[in-house]
């Protein structure tokens, strides 16, 4: 392994620790910064805000995306809102208890340590939102409003419509835009990392493709962050948007970084269902829906009467039936699987598909057509937009859908993975969310990391000196741009006759199936033969078309398709060594006599963090145990 | 049912286009516009033709990635409707359908549909902003922002930087987007030490990045996905001409004519 798998959590309670090892940490002369280089890859929510910040400091940023502009990049899909211990609506809110919801909601798979200090920042990333001018919802006195989301039992949502993520990228990129407007970050928008530099093992540039010439050049800094994003996109159809790929991680793996825990996939349970063959992404429908939304499928299988000729008596409200303290609100990973598993069993209100009701009739007769359009105009006129039905008048039909990756590059208490010198940031990184992720969790971490974590922690590496000058003439820079090059050349020339987006489909369609919201030991050990057969088959059959030299988006989803072949490997993986159920990573045989994951603590209460050892050898396995002080292991219940 | 397309394609900036024909048979009228265009690359990939490039990423109407112009109109027939959540039921069998690129000075041809906007990026760059360094926020509730201000902040805010509004103007103007920005900062306390600074920064770099006047046409708020309002503009206006009654900082005056 290159460099060490050490935690590095600062010693001490709980609560004194980010105080403390901020004090400890090394500083780095203010004249010093600026001789510094660092670059971000990424512009969301994490990138945009540690690029930011970092060029505030001092130092010179190079920010990379491959989105036309910064502001674009997919944290600005996010709706519903960002969870802050405030406790602003004096219901029994602190740190301790978002550090324990998120624990808990994790199903103990996440660092204490770390979720505890995001808890702790939660309530600055508000003032400084809230300071760059982002519209957050607003009591009539003028104070910030505040909802319950997910299922939490206290209000620490801050939201700005149903465009919350919207709202705080563009703060991060109006931040952003200052500096590189100062001169203190270089931006380089439609540019692609293909590859990760290493040099004496550190982490010391990357290897990019310039999207619109095709020019593949390198770029050499003190250290490097990536910002990039989750995987969801392995399953083809997701709600992530159609660039958010797996490359840069996969890339950053292949020289050496440690894959934590890919096999903790989030499936979001309401989603509007596929349509058709032609199906090019799923959208999602706010969680807030649950609720006044109430899910139901007819207690008859293959009923085919039209949901308002359906007696309440014949209909089955299963979440209610089934979790009757927390009903229709149980946490994603519960209601999603719940859903599929009515599904299975033949309840589909989706006619050879899958799906059931959101039904929100209940609600109209309560609030108010009126009442209803205020909470959710805009999210009830989306799904009319796209299903061409109005959910005033018949209910939603909703399926789970992949939504989030808990899984990423492994990292220490400072963001740091293995590897010296390359910091993972936002979704791109493992820490924080365990095996589930609670909602309105993203933002906040994505903030965290990027305004008041990463600043700190990247200036006790670049302080340690110890970093010889190195620029793109470097053997090694030479090496990786060749064999980038070489690689684009392999995927122009297959020339064989099947599109990249039908592999793509493909590959989607296996995962869904073998490495999805359920899993088996049988399908999992098909899922890797299958994968491997898929792949060989992409080398040989994939027609790529258009050159190397020009804006060609074909070619840039063959170089993301490719990687996910790679990586989707490592997920069946890794589902298949975790015998156990927990949060979102459901294995069948693992599991309580009510159909609830069962969670093997004395076996599996570990990060498992993977080596690449080579395209013909089988990935190594380190793992970073997981212990509990705090918040005691117990079964997650939501009766 | 069938539809038409006839689809501008260029080879790059400096090259000529053209509309080329295509025909589309047996799609689905649940299938969203973008996968309109996906199937018909699809096909061309099959008999190894260079499939049509068009920028679009979310496909959830808030990325802003998306947006040609159909038939005559930014994002198409669909009120308040971005490109990619435009669906084929709102077209009949057999209709004929005109695509092109956003076509405006400002924003050069990159190759087919796909445009460069960075003109977009240069203006907030040059002052859509509130200076506040990361650490040095008070908290959050110290300062009180009455409703009615927080929901026109929020109004304004919502713009998706598509450029739709240059596309649907006579003039090509980027008047609504700057508007929108300067009104969503305007709004709030927040934003009022660098109110009037703002406002000049980003007019003068909408007239260096070539966008051209407003004629109060008001073709950009019909043509908004996100129904921006040209009450903004009027906002704008106001904001302009208070600059020019506040002392210059740095020699920095509005000068030239909105």
């Amino acid at each position: 392994m290159i460099g060490e798998m050490r935690p590095r959590v600062p010693e001490g309670p709980i609560q004194d620790k980010w105080e403390r090892h901020r004090f400890e940490m090394k500083l780095v002369n203010p004249a010093n910064k600026r001789r510094f280089e660092v670059i971000v890859v990424g512009s969301g929510l994490a990138g945009a805000s540690a690029a930011a910040s970092l060029a505030e400091l001092g130092y010179h940023v190079s920010c990379f995306c491959f989105q036309d502009s910064p502001r674009r990049a997919h944290s600005i899909a996010a709706q519903g809102g960002i969870n802050a211990a405030k406790n602003y609506q004096n219901d029994g809110d602190s740190v301790w208890r978002l550090f324990y919801d998120t624990v808990k909601g994790g199903d103990f798979r996440s660092r204490e340590a770390n979720v505890y200090r995001l808890a702790e920042i939660s309530v600055q990333i508000i003032d400084q939102c809230v300071a760059q001018g982002v519209p957050f919802a607003r009591e009539y006195g003028g104070l910030l409003a505040n909802r319950s989301f997910g299922g939490a039992q206290v209000s620490r949502t801050f939201y700005a419509r149903g465009q919350t993520g919207q709202q705080l990228l563009l703060g991060a990129y109006q931040a952003l835009a200052r500096q590189i407007g100062l001169g203190q970050v270089q931006m380089y928008p439609r540019t692609e990392m293909l590859d990760l530099v290493v040099i004496d093992g550190r982490a010391r540039g990357i290897v990019v493709r310039d999207l619109v010439t095709g020019a593949i050049t390198a770029h050499a800094a003190h250290a490097v962050v990536l910002a990039t994003g989750g995987y969801s996109n392995v399953f083809f159809l997701s709600t992530n948007a159609k660039g958010c790929n797996v490359t840069a991680t996969w890339r950053a793996a292949k020289r050496g970084a440690l894959f934590a825990n890919p096999c903790f996939t989030q499936i979001h349970p309401t989603c509007i269902p596929a349509h058709g063959a032609h199906q090019s992404k799923l959208t999602l429908m706010s969680e807030s829906l649950r609720n006044d939304g109430r899910i139901w499928v007819p207690k008859k299988q293959g009923d085919s009467r039209r949901p308002g000729d359906i007696p309440v008596g014949e209909r089955d409200y299963y979440l209610e039936r089934l979790y009757p303290s927390f009903g229709n609100l149980v946490p994603r990973d519960v209601a999603s699987r719940r859903a599929k598993d009515m599904c299975d069993d033949g309840y589909s209100v989706v006619p050879g598909g899958h799906g059931v009701y959101l039904d929100f009739s209940d609600a109209i007769a309560r609030l108010g057509t009126s009442g209803i359009a205020e909470r959710y105009g805009n999210l009830f006129e989306m799904y009319e937009r796209i299903t061409g039905e109005n959910p005033y008048d018949v209910p939603m039909r909703i399926y789970p859908a992949p939504h989030y990756t808990m899984g990423g590059l492994w990292v220490d208490y400072n963001l740091m993975s293995n590897l010296p010198g390359l910091h993972v940031i936002g979704e791109a990184n493992f820490s924080d969310h365990g095996a589930n992720r609670l909602g309105a969790s993203a933002l906040m971490q994505g903030l965290a990391d990027g305004y008041f974590i990463l600043p700190y922690t990247i200036g006790d590496y670049l302080a340690q000196g110890k970093l010889e000058p190195v620029d793109v003439s470097h053997t090694a820079f030479r090496q990786v741009e060749a064999e980038v090059r070489e690689r684009t050349s392999r995927l122009l020339a297959v020339n064989g006759s099947q599109s990249v987006d039908a592999f793509h489909r493909e590959l989607g369609h296996l995962m869904w199936e073998q490495c999805g919201m359920s899993r088996t030991k049988q399908g999992l050990e098909n899922g890797l033969q299958q994968v491997r057969r898929l792949r060989e088959r992409f080398w040989k059959e994939v027609f790529v078309g258009g050159k190397g030299e020009d804006l060609n988006q074909s070619l840039e989803r063959a170089g993301r398709v490719a990687d996910f072949m790679e990586f989707a490997e490592l997920m069946c993986l890794d589902a298949l060594q975790r015998e156990e159920s927990c949060g979102a990573h459901f294995r069948e045989e693992y599991q309580t006599p009510d159909g609830e994951a069962k969670r093997d603590d004395a076996r599996f209460s570990y990060v498992a963090a993977w080596e690449w050892s080579g395209a013909d050898s089988a990935p190594v396995a380190h793992h970073e145990p997981l212990g509990f002080e705090y918040v005691h292991l117990a079964q997650r219940s939501y009766k | 049912m069938r539809l038409i397309l006839h689809v501008w394609r260029q080879a790059g900036p400096d090259a000529s286009g053209r509309f080329v024909k295509y025909e589309t048979d047996g799609v689905s009228p649940d299938m969203s516009f973008l996968e309109l265009l996906d199937v018909l690359n699809e096909r061309l990939i099959a008999i190894k033709e260079e499939p049509i490039a068009f920028d679009h990423d979310c496909r959830e109407g808030i990325c802003g990635s998306c947006g040609v112009v159909i038939n005559g109109r930014p994002h198409g027939p669909q009120r308040a409707t971005t490109a990619c959540q435009l669906h084929l039921r709102h077209f009949r069998d057999g209709d004929a359908l005109w695509i092109e690129p956003w076509r405006a000075r400002a924003f050069p041809v990159v190759k087919d549909l796909v445009v460069d906007r960075s003109a977009f990026d240069r203006i907030v760059q040059a002052g859509g902003f509130i200076t506040a360094r990361t650490g040095s926020a008070p908290e959050a509730n110290a300062m009180l922002v009455p409703k009615r201000d927080a929901d026109r902040a929020m109004d304004a805010a919502a713009c998706i930087g598509c450029g739709a509004c240059v596309a649907a103007c006579p003039n090509a103007s980027a008047t609504l987007f700057v508007a929108a920005k300067v009104s969503h900062l305007g709004a709030l306390p927040q934003g009022q030490p660098e109110r009037y600074e703002r406002v000049v920064r980003m007019v003068d770099a909408m007239d260096e990045a070539g966008f051209g006047a407003c004629t109060n046409h008001g073709e950009c708020m019909a043509a908004c996905p996100k129904e921006i309002s040209v009450d903004f503009i009027a906002q704008l206006n106001r904001d302009v001409l208070k600059a020019t009654l506040v002392p210059p900082r740095e020699g920095k005056a509005w000068t030239g004519a909105a």
